[in-house]
């Protein structure tokens, strides 16, 4: 039952072949049985989710209407507050925390009945392409426990590609949703920014951050999107328009006429070979099933990769001052009549790990006064470039794609201590989160030289997410017809069972 | 060839609140040439007239109705605090040596 989609669970659930109670249960064993090699979880909330899953049975006895995913088991990334529950976001400044409320995509989740299993592991702060930079610990990815499962939401990806979970939630500052669904096998969206509220989602970067569904297929994905999203007047930045259509593009696979735009700037040099070999395979199969291939010249995208390693760390060096140990969190040096100040630096000095001061540190010199205009400044204009080059080129085609992430999995401890070899894993992802606008990876196949997964990107503009879904169930069920079988049934078996 | 010197991480570990070992601020010290090299790259484009973007969607201020709603409780809100004394939070000493 577990390596079922989500869908295929409903619908037993829905016909009573099964409880949610069973469900989560199976999942619940199937994390006890994997979840010491793949550590996908900080947190697991055993008795939280059966009684919530208790509770939708019951709801569904008497007869009430329930939403499409209720009793449907999740996993959490650890960056979003759920009262009473641990929340740290991979940070040790956090550890303990328990929020005295809900952040509104939890509540939406609770209201559609979706029983929420524990919390995920992630790049402290989400700050990290590897979740290597967690407060507690890499997570492994299941299809070679000594590689990373990409990051920063790496525990959500690793808990849905290892059957942990069927679903599960990410966030996505600068494609920390999309390159771990592409190296661990899955499908991971990126919605449009303000799609989804980010009230009580821990911030990182704000005008960047955006939380967003993972599944094992298209359409699982879509329906966790619908659940989620929506407008939300605890977040100003909240988009007040209705969700798009995900799930009936989902559902209409049909990209018979549609234009799809290959960036000239996104593939080729600097891009594995195999990765390259599967995204231009994943073109033809577009092109046989009616879409017509065009290619768009994004010449800003160059500098994407540094604006966004500007504008991100500006950005979080503003909002990690709230780390201050005086309202939550961690307090160290209290002693002796020692000052705030003094309280406050030894905190942040025990709490933070060295990727968090490194980006701490960078935005404090981005933000001050005689570099400003230099970099931060700087940064902003070529954002304004990213958002042109992308405008231009949707004149020209309904959706654009890319290879997701240039490699496949790499090692775990491969890149640690090698920061812009880390960074130049984001650079095909980034331009979206600059833009604002939303993006999906789906599995493409795996690279021939070392059978690992490979992610298809698909962008779109705002508000026009379900283009993503439209495209990529298309090219999901043509692949899946022609590998015969999904591609996680290649990845090696778990803890001893299959 | 960018570089951020020791004495200049530490300037910056200062006002950032983070106290850092000797260590740290040499490693960070080594590190932020490649890393300044390669954000500079940002400055390599003609800039001249365009408009910095802070932010990717259009902003208006939003505001609600002044009415009150529920919120927080004064424990609710004190859940998470280090330190509290009489339902507030209690800080170190803020304004230098008490005499």
């Amino acid at each position: 039952m577990i390596r079922k989609s989500a869908v295929e669970m409903a619908g037993a659930l829905a016909k009573g072949e099964t409880t949610s109670v069973e469900l989560t249960q199976a999942h619940l064993d199937r994390i006890t049985a994997v979840d010491g090699q793949v550590k996908a979880f900080l947190h697991v909330d055993a008795e939280g989710a059966l009684a919530q899953a208790k509770s939708v049975d019951a709801r569904r006895k008497s007869g009430e209407k329930l939403s499409p995913l209720a009793g449907i088991p999740l996993a959490l990334k650890d960056v979003l507050a759920q009262k009473g529950v641990p929340t740290t976001a991979g940070s040790k400044i956090l550890e303990g925390w328990r929020p005295p409320y809900d952040s509104t995509v939890v509540s939406k989740l609770k209201d559609a009945g979706v029983v929420i299993m524990g919390k995920t592991n992630m790049d402290e702060f989400a700050m990290g392409s590897s979740t290597e930079n967690s407060g507690y610990g890499p997570t492994f990815n299941p299809w070679d426990l000594t590689r990373t499962p990409g990051g920063s939401s790496g525990g959500s990806a690793a808990a849905v590609s290892s059957f942990e979970a069927p679903l599960a939630i990410g966030s996505d500052t600068g494609g920390s949703i999309r390159q771990p669904a592409a190296l661990t096998g899955i499908v991971g969206v990126r919605p449009t920014y303000g799609a989804v509220s980010r009230f009580g989602l821990i911030a990182y970067s704000s005008s960047l951050d955006q939380a967003g569904p993972f599944g094992r297929t298209v359409l699982d994905t879509a329906l966790l999107h619908e659940v989620m999203a929506g407008h939300d007047p605890k977040d100003a930045t909240s988009i007040n328009a209705p969700v798009p259509a995900v799930v009936a593009g989902a559902k209409s696979g049909d990209v018979k006429g549609m234009k799809i735009g290959v960036i000239k700037q996104l593939q080729g040099e600097g891009y594995q070979k195999g990765v390259q070999a599967r995204f231009d395979e994943s073109l033809q199969v577009l092109a046989s099933l009616g879409a017509e291939i065009v290619e768009v010249d994004c010449p800003s995208f160059e500098y994407a990769l540094a604006a966004y390693y500007l504008i991100a760390p500006s950005e979080c060096s503003s909002n990690l001052a709230r780390f201050d140990a005086m309202r939550y969190g961690l307090r160290t040096g209290d002693v002796n009549g020692a000052s705030a100040e003094a309280v406050m630096s030894a905190t942040r000095d025990a709490g933070f790990g060295r990727e968090v001061k490194r980006r701490i540190i960078l935005g404090t010199y981005a933000l001050s006064s005689g570099y400003y205009d230099a970099y931060y400044g700087s940064a902003q204009k070529i954002r304004t470039l990213i958002i042109q080059d992308y405008a231009k080129a949707f004149t020209k085609a309904d959706v654009l794609v890319s290879p997701t992430a240039p490699t496949t999995a790499y090692k775990i401890g491969e890149k640690v201590d090698d920061p812009m070899a880390m960074y130049l894993g984001d650079v095909a992802t980034i331009p979206v989160n600059l833009a604002g606008i939303c993006g999906m990876s789906l599995p493409a196949g795996l690279a021939e030289e070392d059978n690992l997964p490979v992610g298809f990107q698909i962008m779109a503009p705002a508000m026009q997410d379900h283009r993503l879904y439209q495209a990529g169930a298309a090219l999901e069920a043509a692949l899946l017809s022609k590998w015969g079988a999904p591609i996680l049934d290649k990845a090696p078996a778990l803890g001893g069972s299959k | 060839m960018s570089s951020l010197s020791r004495d200049e991480v530490a300037k910056l570990a200062g006002l950032a609140r983070i106290e850092m070992t000797e260590e740290e601020l040499v490693n960070l010290s080594s590190q932020f040439g490649m890393i300044l090299d390669a954000v500079a790259r940002v400055q390599e484009v003609d800039l001249t007239g365009v408009k910095a973007t802070s932010h990717p969607q259009p902003l208006e201020n939003v505001a609600r109705p002044d009415v009150v709603l529920p919120s927080l409780s004064p424990q609710d809100a004190l859940s998470g605090a280090p330190a509290q004394e009489e339902s507030r939070f209690r800080v170190p000493q803020i304004l230098g040596e008490a005499e």
